[in-house]
């Protein structure tokens, strides 16, 4: 049992980190993150970020696991893994190409023409062109087979209306993934059909939403009669839910760790923190809560070399990943909310750097445990796909789909 | 990366775990904690047989050599099967112990015996029932005798020797007392799970053999070895329970479909399988640390330790609620567990004690991971 790398392995990192180091600024603490020089929303960030995609694109250092031809390195897994560990030693900008090359390009990879992957996948890993992901409407989220927006077919074209909502990133994207109903009288996971759209097209809009924090992430997008070819059909009509299921496999894998306050965070808190007169980290409460937070990180720490061991070994990572997500998010959220707690009465005042990311986690918690799989849908998950243990009964099953109730009814 | 256990060790735990299945642990758990007897010693026999007590002793003193990574599949498995064995006492505690030393004539004299399983050890700590620290241990040790009392020992009335923590005045040490000597006298006590006997033991100028006479950093690392064999069992045990609960769900109907259909009951059991990977996550890197006596071992012990013992703790209190009725009767299993569970919480102190360990040990080392 060791952490120590094969000789081929040990090459590869080094050979990462002698680009790295040439290239990027080395973090001094692990917590240091890229931070872009605008104000933000200025647009400043994005430049960033497609300058540094452009860079590593240009080293052969972007979505590495790929094939040559489409702007990868065929890279094995474990390859993949270390580029990962190796990178997040460095600040560097990212955030906005993740659902393009997590999702939308396995799906391509997939279900495209050679044509289309040829044109599609060497801009979207060099970061030239941005794409979202349109899975989300108002009445489908975790029973995303119950989307509504209508595709139609006139000889090779299709037309497209309805309403997508929560689309991340779809203010700045150029392409999108779509899931659309083709056959509203056929059983509800049979009538969809999956396509891939430019976002300029005619007749799409896209309105940003205001989230809990402030921000604007995320957005609704409109659909009036926005014309699509059927060329950019991915799999067969009515073959939708297949594909989707392709896409949501690897947004499990592409979802991390919730990015936030974590334990070193309110451990360095507890000792900065008075409570009833002395240091709160004297406080045995304080202890006890620090030591379940210390080991729930460790243990998703270790889970995840536990993973990357079975990959050096030869095996793929199944399901069995979604805990990740669902502890990551959870004890972000408690861990935000006990640090404002030993920030007492003064915590809610946005003062410092240490009150605004305790403040910014807890706002932002509650979204991470939602987007890409709820809690409970993560938990149904393990539940049947790891554990085996039977679905919930089904009302919507084998029934024509304009026959089942669907979003909200209030 | 190698960040398992090798195929050999894996091949090992499946021994055990065939061995303890053929001779139906669970069912002797029962038998130990309805009966007379304080432990089971056919069972114990048939592990001393396999070569488990001699697992991590080298060969120069009748053991098989083998390292700590493979006792911590073995320990594993005994939770897995609850055994009503004085094994943690015996191999984690009174062997590692004698391991740790430096003394040539202690171990060629013990460590033999030991292996073959002749006899049997414990280690005699607690006094209150507080756990000790290092200003908290009254028995005392004057010349080579040694007066006072320890409380709910492990096998106290089970073992032939215990290792002994005692005060000098000065320091705290380690010293060896045989169990049979006139002047120890021995009581065994009623307990929470009947399935491992506990005693208390009381020394009136007893003859004791110095181990170590300044013993505290010893005592410290040997709770934190032991802990990483702990939270293996543990971990064995809150699988068990686990599974039974998620094994029953399947098979029960009500409301015209299995209960495991019901998501109050997927959830739960998703929540074990959570808390189960936290500490199994866990244990692996305490496992690391054990094998290669690293530095990190203080914070990797009290890791594996305390997730450890919050799954087990949650695996057998749910796997009683998923049993409904059933759960809550003597004859189902399901109690075994959760007496087991809370026993293995409370051994070589409880969750309180670890977690203020584990921040002590992080506010020393001051870079958590
Ligand atoms: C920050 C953020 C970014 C997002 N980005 C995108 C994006 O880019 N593209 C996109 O398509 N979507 C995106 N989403 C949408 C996201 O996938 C959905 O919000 C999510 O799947 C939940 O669906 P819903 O909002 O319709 O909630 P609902 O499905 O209505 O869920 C409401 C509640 O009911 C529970 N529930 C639902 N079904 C079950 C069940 N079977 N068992 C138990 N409980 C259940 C849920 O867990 C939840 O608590 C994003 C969401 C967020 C918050």
């Amino acid at each position: 049992m060791d952490f120590n790398d094969t000789k081929e392995e040990a090459q590869f990192r080094e050979e990462v980190n002698n680009w790295l180091s040439k290239n990027a600024e080395k973090k001094q603490h692990a917590r240091d993150i890229y931070k872009a020089a605008g104000i933000p929303g200025d647009g400043t960030a994005l430049q960033d970020a497609k300058k540094w995609q452009e860079k590593l694109y240009d080293a052969g250092w972007a979505c590495l696991h790929w094939p040559k031809d489409y702007g990868g390195r065929d890279a094995s897994p474990m390859e993949r893994v270390i580029w990962g560990q190796e990178m997040s030693k460095y600040k560097v900008p990212g955030g906005y190409f993740e659902i393009g090359q997590g999702m939308a390009g396995p799906v391509l990879m997939t279900y495209a023409t050679e044509e289309q992957k040829q044109r599609y996948l060497p801009p979207m890993a060099k970061g030239e062109e941005i794409w979202c992901q349109l899975f989300s409407e108002p009445g489908a989220g975790s029973d995303l087979a119950g989307i509504k927006t209508k595709a139609e077919l006139d000889g090779d074209t299709w037309t497209i209306n309805g309403q997508k909502v929560w689309t991340s990133g779809a203010q700045y994207s150029d392409y999108g993934i779509l899931v659309t109903r083709s056959d509203f009288s056929a059983p509800k996971h049979k009538g969809l059909t999956y396509f891939f759209l430019d976002m300029k097209s005619p007749g799409v809009e896209v309105r940003p939403i205001k989230q809990i924090t402030g921000g604007s992430g995320f957005n609704e997008v409109y659909f009036t009669d926005v014309k699509i070819p059927d060329s950019q059909r991915l799999g067969e009509v009515g073959d939708g839910w297949k594909v989707s299921l392709t896409t949501l496999m690897n947004e499990r894998l592409a979802v991390g760790d919730a990015s936030g306050v974590d334990f070193q965070e309110i451990f360095d808190l507890a000792k900065e923190q008075d409570f009833n007169g002395d240091q709160a980290i004297k406080n045995g409460s304080v202890r006890e809560k620090l030591a379940d937070w210390y080991c729930e990180q460790s243990g998703l720490k270790y889970t995840k070399m536990r993973n990357i061991s079975a990959l050096s070994q030869g095996s793929t990572p199944g399901p069995e990943a979604s805990i990740t997500k669902i502890v990551s998010a959870n004890k972000l959220q408690d861990i935000a909310n006990y640090g404002m707690d030993l920030m007492d009465s003064g915590s809610i005042v946005r003062n410092d750097d240490t009150s605004a990311l305790f403040q910014g986690s807890l706002l932002g918690a509650p979204l991470i445990r939602i987007a890409g799989g709820t809690d409970e849908v993560l938990k149904n998950i393990i539940a049947e796909q790891v554990l085996g243990m039977p679905q919930d009964v089904r009302v919507d099953k084998n029934v024509p789909f304009n026959e089942i109730p669907t979003g909200s009814k209030n | 990366m190698n960040f398992s256990f090798s195929n050999e060790q894996i091949l090992m735990q499946e021994e055990v775990k065939k061995l303890l299945d053929k001779e139906n642990s669970v069912k002797r758990n029962r038998t130990i904690l309805e009966g007379e007897e304080k432990f089971d010693q056919e069972l114990w026999k048939s592990l001393v047989a396999m070569g488990l007590t001699a697992t991590t002793i080298p060969e120069e003193y009748g053991g098989i050599g083998m390292g700590f990574l493979e006792l911590c599949v073995i320990a594993e498995e005994l939770g897995r099967g609850i055994a009503p064995v004085p094994f943690s006492s015996s191999v984690y505690l009174a062997t590692t112990a004698i391991l740790n030393s430096s003394n040539e004539e202690i171990k060629k004299e013990y460590l033999p015996k030991l292996a073959n399983g002749e006899i049997i050890g414990t280690f005699a700590h607690s006094e209150k029932t507080s756990f000790p620290d290092e200003t908290g241990i009254a028995v005392t040790v004057k010349g080579n005798k040694i007066s006072g009392q320890k409380i709910a020992v492990p096998d106290g009335d089970i073992a032939d020797f215990a290792i002994v923590s005692a005060s000098s005045g000065k320091k705290v040490g380690l010293y060896i007392v045989d169990l049979k000597d006139k002047k120890v006298s021995i009581e065994t006590l009623d307990t929470f799970d009947p399935s491992r006997s506990h005693a208390n033991v009381s020394f009136d100028g007893a003859t004791a053999t110095s181990l170590e006479d300044d013993a505290w950093t010893s005592i410290e690392k040997l709770l934190d070895q032991s802990a990483v064999l702990f939270a293996f069992e543990q971990v064995g045990g809150a699988e068990a329970a686990m599974n039974m609960a998620k094994e029953y769900a399947m098979g029960r109907y009500a409301f015209g479909r299995a209960i495991a259909s019901f998501q109050a009951i997927k959830h739960k059991v998703a929540d074990m399988y959570i808390s189960l990977q936290l500490a199994r996550s866990n244990c692996y890197y305490g496992a690391w640390a054990l094998s290669n006596d690293s530095s990190e071992l203080p914070t990797a012990a009290a890791t594996a330790r305390v997730s450890a013992t919050k799954a087990f703790y949650e695996c057998s209190k749910e796997n009683i609620q998923t049993h409904g009725g059933m759960g809550a009767t003597w004859e189902f299993d399901c109690h075994l567990f959760y007496r087991r569970a809370r026993l293995l919480s409370s051994n070589i102190g409880s969750q309180g004690i670890w977690k203020d360990k584990l921040i002590t040990s992080l506010e020393k080392s001051n870079s958590p991971a």
